[in-house]
């Protein structure tokens, strides 16, 4: 029996022993993680590789279209050429390069625009709330896609305008949802606690908010991120998207899916449109597997 | 299953359940730790043992494991549970799921989280009885209401057609001691049933309770960390410390001689006392305040509190009385709607937003739940070290030195600098409260409740350290609270407030002497004491006067 006239409050016992970094801890969490965690990991690392060093890895040019058009599989061409001799596996390359990194900045944008907007909502709780929630509520009600090529039809078909429509229209998505988990943290007392030390927005929102919000907002970005990436595949595919002769997958199954119906007569050449569509859907799955196991970690059902 | 519930058939005295030697493991920091070191435990028919000790002690976990339940991420590791003949230890899923509900019931802490919002009362409390089959669903219902009846809720005819939240917090507790009769089970499991109740409200739940237990000879088990509540309901008290037995005696016994120092700790915050010192230098005075939410119904009436300088002035009321919003009125949180805010002779302006960041130094505020009012992704040092920054403009080595000084001053070490909130102790975490509102170097601290979340040991440590900063820094202190032991070991002066309004203000040895205004007379007979007879008594006198 513990004398309790000794009592300190430096030796209560708390729930935790163990004190770690936050490199330890993240070290026992990748330990932990799944079979199917990890291969979309290690996916994903793959295509950030091939996409930030498209220009070496690429055998041939993006444009280059100096060659035989639709030449075989092999003979110096790995997938063959396409319609007017472009190399087709330099153009899967060059076509990470393109669709993942605007999928990622687009998503990054949507994420600063939604969740910044998300966040001042959720502190506000006031008008500005009301007509933020109003208006998003008004673009959410118009079928995105089609008001996507609506505005791309308007504004044109570059890259940068590109990023910006489906941002924005993306970014509708993350505010709601920021707005809903920020509305639970902004109500806690550490944040009437700091605006009663009279701290600004800015602090409330980054300091006190933001880390708290962080794992739904992550969990999040990796399914955003698959849908503008489907989304800018779609446009592509529609025409709609980025324009030739820069290489995107969603384009290229499009140009190429004219050879499905060869397939009968060479089976190699009735594959070629099913290359970027698989790319499209392994990353897809890969992001996923990582999301899932993400969500999983953070919705508290562990230990 | 029908014959199953021959209620209460065994006589009283037959042993009922019977724990040898239960250890329990739970899961937590990548192994297994013990909760339940080896815990022995008998009720007879008709008995009610009371379980007491600190959170943590392992009271929750032992009266679950005498219902044969674990909670996730737990499990029993050695030792038998025999309930009336079965072994709860090696039952099956299915033979345990035939007794919950029926022979063997439970009170949780919280009643408005337990019952569903979305289904009348009445449905909820025949449930398991009807789902067992232990009575028609009509029989049920008119055995409820008469439940009800005894129970002293009002209108039982027709509570139970409403829904949880039509309901007040005391009478949901009440309600919830009929769900857990209604089967009419050998053994009800309390756990911690009033611990969320004002000492008014308090008061009733528990007079139901026993009556309702000693109607029908049931045997229960009573969870709590306050001895004073546990006196009044159990024959025998058993005290727990770190998963383990540390005194096991009937209740009159235990009261009058306990044994362990460990015991008489238990109720230590109760033998702190201060001396009051009159004091006319006025530090902050509210005159007239009038505030309400919003649009809606006004919550403060003409609220007039004079604050000396130095000194400590306690809130007293139950919940609703206004005491959480005069504090927001001061802090500017909810501008009055008219009244005002003086401050160092200074009228404070109303709003949050038109206070300089001087006048916000000043007046700190420490909050009830340390947990909710610390951002659980800073480490201390960021916790109080940001006030420095913020109003002193210290920054790196200086910030981190000060940081230092005040963690010495709350009598922690500088091994706390780098931890995150959720790796201390409640009492720990609100020390860090404390050093972060000390930080500021503030004349009032606003002290919300800041004890009533924490055991009798830890709070006595937080009293002492608050008293002692006072004496060293002139800290004049606002004490909310609704603990009239709290309120007796520390305050000068004393509020009460009733309905929005001041009933009475003066020193403590006024206040605390009789003769008193009516609602302060039933605040303070309410406050349980350590006298097995207390409740009794309080009810005869209760029910003379009615």
């Amino acid at each position: 029996m513990t004398d309790t006239n000794s009592y300190s409050a430096a030796t209560e016992v708390a729930s935790t022993i163990t004190r770690r970094t936050r490199w330890e801890r993240a070290r026992i969490t990748l330990k932990k993680a799944p079979l199917t965690a990890w291969f979309g990991m290690i996916v994903i690392a793959c295509y950030v590789f091939v996409a930030v060093f498209a220009q070496w890895l690429a055998p041939y040019g993006e444009a280059d279209s100096s060659f035989a058009a639709y030449a075989p599989w092999g003979d110096g061409h790995v997938f063959g050429t396409d319609q007017i001799g472009r190399d087709v596996f330099s153009r899967l390359i060059y076509g990470a390069q393109n669709t993942v990194g605007i999928a990622f900045i687009t998503t990054i944008l949507s994420f600063f625009i939604g969740g910044g907007l998300g966040l001042v909502a959720s502190i506000d709780q006031g008008w500005i709330d009301q007509l933020l929630s109003r208006f998003v509520d008004i673009l959410m009600a118009i079928p995105s896609l089609i008001f996507a090529l609506m505005l791309l039809t308007v504004f044109g078909s570059s890259a940068w305008s590109l990023i910006l429509i489906i941002a924005v229209l993306d970014s509708t998505r993350v505010f709601r949802i920021t707005r809903s988990v920020a509305v639970n943290v902004a109500v806690m007392d550490y944040v009437e606690a700091a605006r009663l030390r009279g701290e600004g927005l800015g602090w409330v929102m980054r300091r006190e908010i933001l880390p708290n919000i962080m794992p739904p907002l992550v969990a999040e970005f990796g399914l955003r991120f698959c849908f503008v990436f489907l989304t800018i595949a779609s446009l592509s595919f529609l025409g709609a998207g980025l324009q030739p002769p820069t290489a995107d997958w969603g384009s290229m199954v499009r140009d190429f899916a004219g050879l499905l119906q060869f397939a009968a007569f060479d089976l190699k050449a009735g594959l070629t449109p099913l290359l970027p569509a698989g790319c499209i859907a392994l990353l897809t799955v890969a992001v996923n597997y990582v999301v899932d196991w993400f969500l999983h970690l953070t919705s508290g059902l562990k230990d | 299953m029908s014959n199953d519930s021959n209620q209460n058939a065994g006589e009283t005295g037959e042993i009922l359940l019977e724990m040898r030697d239960v250890r329990i493991e739970g899961w937590s920091d990548e192994k297994w730790n013990p909760i339940i070191k080896g815990v022995d435990l008998t009720l007879r028919r008709g008995e009610i043992l009371g379980l007491i000790g600190e959170s943590g002690a392992g009271k929750s976990t032992l009266g679950l494991a005498g219902m044969g339940f674990t909670q996730p991420g737990c499990r029993i590791t050695g030792g038998s549970i025999v309930f009336d003949g079965v072994d709860l230890v090696t039952a099956t899923e299915t033979e345990k799921r035939a007794l919950w509900g029926s022979r063997v019931t439970y009170v949780a802490q919280s009643a408005a989280a337990s019952f569903n919002p979305a289904h009348r009362l009445i449905d909820q409390t025949v449930e398991a009885t009807v789902s067992h089959g232990i009575q028609s669903e009509s029989l049920a219902k008119d055995d409820a209401r008469i439940l009800y009846a005894s129970l002293s809720l009002p209108d039982p005819e027709t509570i139970g057609e409403r829904y949880p939240h039509q309901v007040s917090g005391g009478q949901l507790q009440r309600v919830m001691t009929a769900m857990a009769m209604s089967s009419r089970p050998d053994l009800i499991v309390f756990d911690e049933p009033t611990t969320a109740l004002d000492v008014t409200t308090q008061v009733e739940v528990l007079l139901s309770m026993r009556k309702i237990v000693e109607e029908f000879n049931t045997a229960a088990i009573y969870i709590t960390h306050d001895l004073a509540v546990v006196a009044q309901m159990a024959d025998t008290i058993k005290v727990l410390r770190y998963g383990q037995e540390v005194e096991e005696a009937p209740a009159r016994e235990m009261l009058e001689s306990p044994k362990e120092d460990y015991t008489k700790s238990l109720w230590s915050v109760r033998a702190l006392h201060k001396e009051t010192q009159p004091s006319d230098d006025i530090v902050l005075s509210i005159d007239g305040v009038d505030a309400a939410y919003g649009r809606g119904l006004k919550v403060l009436h003409n609220v007039n509190i004079q604050v000396p300088r130095g000194r400590t002035v306690s809130i007293v009321g139950e919940s609703g009385s206004g005491k959480s919003t005069t504090a927001r009125v001061i802090t500017g949180l909810l501008p009055p709607m008219s009244g005002q805010v003086t401050f160092n002779g200074e009228a404070l302006p109303p709003e949050l937003k038109g206070r300089s960041k001087d006048q916000l130094r000043r007046i700190q505020m420490i909050y009830q739940m340390a947990d909710t009012a610390m951002n659980p992704r800073q480490t201390v040092g960021e916790i109080i070290g940001r006030p420095l920054e913020f109003y002193h403009g210290l920054s790196g080595k200086a910030k981190e030195q000060r940081v230092l000084e005040l963690l010495e001053m709350i009598e922690l070490d500088e091994s706390f600098y780098d931890r995150l909130p959720s790796e201390m102790s409640g009492g720990q975490k609100q020390r860090i409260c404390i050093a972060r509102a000390l930080a500021a170097e503030p004349e009032v601290i606003i002290c919300d409740e800041v004890t009533s979340a924490l055991d009798q040991i830890v709070q006595e440590g937080i009293l002492k350290l608050l008293m002692k900063l006072q004496e060293k820094h002139g800290i004049t202190y606002l004490f909310i609270t609704h603990d009239i032991a709290t309120v007796e070991a520390i305050s000068d002066e004393i509020v009460v407030m009733y309905m929005g309004e001041v009933v009475e203000q003066g020193s403590k040895d006024q206040i605390l002497t009789a003769p008193f205004p009516e609602y302060t007379e039933l605040l303070l007979s309410s406050v349980p004491e350590m006298d097995p007879d207390w409740l009794t008594k309080l009810a005869e006198k209760r029910g003379q006067e009615a």
